[in-house]
């Protein structure tokens, strides 16, 4: 017999039990919609993350006191801390890869405004920060090179401080007091949105660092951290090599001795936070995949019940004329379309599915080629391993004993 | 030896099935030949061997000993593959009990055999409507078969048996399930059959009023041909 004519004999088959081919492969259809609905949740949290860190920059590095892989050594972060102003003046003046810099402290503070008040994180920074970050100012100024030398006492909000202290007033130019010391307000920062569960980027007061050294901290020779922009992505690692040379000779650190900072590199952040949503995607696939294969043997479940209910039907084409082989390849074919096309509607169904997850819960998805084709071949390849044994047990039966069984 | 008007020769046929630790002689040395154009009666009671017979005839079973040829080929010795293209070309089967495909038309069941031979799509929808009228069914060609009468079903099988032109139809008990009149009507059909298009035929039954329309008559007692008549 034919491919074409195999399939035409199979296909009417199903559609004389139209009922019973939707359930079985309804078990595929499920199966494979979830894995591409599953796979593509992962993919978008993949991306998100991804398009999050290339908006932060990925010429960001960052100077930490104390090395990372050492922590323990530091009892608390905070503590110990050896960063200065100096150094950030060091690198500026002497790295030629880097751009702008920032020296960081950061603390917690009560603010208050009129009746209201609200406990907020309190950032120390440069005057180039909301460049080396990507910032915007929504409305007024940030802080100029003056105001961080003299340490004014001038803020700018982040918009969930604006939204929590000032409802719908105007700021700008009014006083708000951090730990009782009257700020001025000469700007707020655009709204960023939700990080992604770390902390709330838009919860914060941004202030010349030189000032939150002296008036909210009381430590004027230190800062917590640096933050640096290179020139350009290309030049990250020359300028990161720059760094820790400068800082090298800063600390007076002997050759060979260990480094008592730590420079991270933004896109190694990145890669790392990618790896681990790729590590989701595949623990969501896996799962999925688990119902695939219970689809499959679904299939082989109900292709056995199809036999013995089919055996008279066996015994007749066998009496007209169908070898073992024919009989054979019906019922595979049978298992095949209905997996395949099981496949094709899951396909659907999980792209329907992953568009409806990311208009209703907001997250990205991304339904990729890939997971289709897989999906696809996988759905396939069930068929033709669940289906074999059920076919092969229709094609061993005996013509005559088939065609008198009740 | 076969003259070629010899459709069939059976020589020394046996056929034993071994049930535990006995011995069963379904057949025993049967020797008989049937000639193009012959219409047979094989009659006898239950369990005379007479559905064994049909069975062997019909390349659904090998005998256990002996040789049978058809048309001249050595059937007995062919393997399951070959058998069932003799199935297919070469013989066409009637049920006692129809054995059409369910939830089918009758033009579907029809069609079915040339589904295992090399036949267009085209051709073959050609090829069943010609069967089917010439069993009288036009004009009930996509009536499914439980929309038919068993009458009409019966009919259906004929036409299916026909489809593929083949040398030899066997007819298993065909009116077994009908009621006189409707018996009577299919038995005409294949005498009609086998003094027009000159087909060979043979009939198995025990109602020996049905059996009266064949030229020769056969009785199988035990697995052995006790008797045999002409007309």
């Amino acid at each position: 017999m034919k491919i074409a004519r195999i399939i035409q004999v199979s296909i009417r088959a199903l559609s004389r039990n139209k009922m019973r081919s939707f359930l079985t492969a309804l078990g595929i259809i499920i199966g494979v919609g979830a894995v591409i609905a599953m796979v593509s949740i992962g993919q978008g949290a993949k991306r998100a993350v991804e398009d999050r860190f290339n908006s932060m920059g990925t010429n960001l590095l960052f100077i930490h006191a104390g090395s990372l892989s050492f922590r323990g050594r530091h009892g608390g972060g905070g503590t110990y801390q050896n960063l200065t102003p100096g150094d950030a003046e060091a690198i500026q003046e002497r790295a030629d890869a880097v751009q702008y810099i920032s020296p960081n402290v950061s603390t917690r503070a009560q603010t208050i405004y009129g009746n209201k008040n609200w406990n907020t994180s309190i950032q120390g920074v440069g005057a180039k920060y909301t460049e080396i970050r990507n910032w915007e100012i929504e409305e007024g100024i940030f802080f100029d090179e003056n105001m961080v030398k003299s340490g004014q006492k001038v803020c700018v909000l982040g918009s969930e401080v604006k939204n929590n202290l000032f409802e719908g007033e105007y700021p700008i130019g009014k006083i708000i007091r951090i730990k009782k010391i009257p700020f001025r307000i000469i700007g707020v920062l655009r709204s960023k949105g939700e990080s992604g569960g770390w902390f709330n980027r838009d919860d914060m007061i941004v202030i010349p660092y030189t000032t939150a050294q002296r008036r909210l901290i009381g430590m004027t020779d230190r800062v917590q951290s640096i933050d640096v922009s290179a020139v350009s992505t290309a030049r990250t690692n020359e300028a990161l090599e720059q760094i820790e040379e400068i800082l090298r000779i800063q600390h007076k650190i002997a050759p060979g001795a260990e480094d008592d900072f730590h420079v991270s590199n933004m896109s190694e952040i990145a890669e790392g936070a990618a790896e681990s949503t790729q590590i989701l995607t595949i623990l969501l696939g896996g799962i999925a995949s688990v119902s695939l294969l219970v689809g499959g043997i679904g299939i082989m479940n109900i292709m056995l019940v199809s036999v013995t209910e089919r055996i008279r039907e066996i015994g007749i084409r066998m009496s007209v004329g169908a070898r073992e082989k024919d009989i054979l390849l019906q019922f595979l074919t049978e298992a095949i379309v209905l997996s395949v096309l099981g496949g094709i509607i899951g396909i659907g169904v999980g792209v329907a599915t992953s568009r409806l997850i990311s208009h209703f819960a907001g997250w990205k998805t991304l339904v990729s080629v890939g997971a289709i084709a897989l999906a696809f071949l996988f759905s396939g390849s069930v068929g033709i391993f669940f289906g074999f044994y059920p076919a092969r047990k229709a094609s061993k039966l005996d013509p005559i004993e088939a065609l008198r069984y009740e | 030896m076969d003259n070629n008007n010899t459709l069939i020769r059976l020589e020394n046929l046996k056929k034993i099935y071994e049930v535990g630790e006995t011995k069963v002689n379904a057949l025993w040395d049967i020797s008989y030949t049937v000639k193009e154009g012959d219409l047979l009666a094989i009659m006898g009671p239950s369990g005379s061997g007479k559905s064994t017979l049909m069975n062997i005839v019909g390349c659904l079973d090998k005998p256990t000993e002996g040789k049978y040829f058809l048309e001249g080929e050595e059937v007995s010795k062919l393997d399951k593959n070959k058998l069932a293209r003799i199935r297919n070309k070469k013989i066409g089967f009637v049920f006692q009990i129809f054995n059409l495909l369910s939830r089918t038309t009758a033009l579907e069941n029809t069609e079915l055999p040339l589904l295992y031979s090399n036949v267009s799509g085209k051709k073959r929808k050609e090829r069943a409507l010609e069967a089917l009228s010439l069993v009288g069914l036009e004009g009930r060609e996509l009536h499914r078969t439980n929309q038919l009468s068993g009458g009409e079903q019966q009919r259906v099988a004929i036409a299916r048996s026909l489809v593929n032109n083949p040398s030899l139809l066997l007819a298993d008990e065909p009116t077994g399930n009908l009621d006189t009149k409707t018996g009577a009507e299919i038995i005409d059909i294949f005498k009609n059959l086998n003094e027009e298009k000159n087909i060979t035929i043979i009939l198995v039954t025990h109602e020996s009023e049905i059996a009266r329309v064949a030229q020769r008559r056969i009785y199988l007692r035990d697995g052995q041909i006790v008797k045999e008549e002409h007309s």
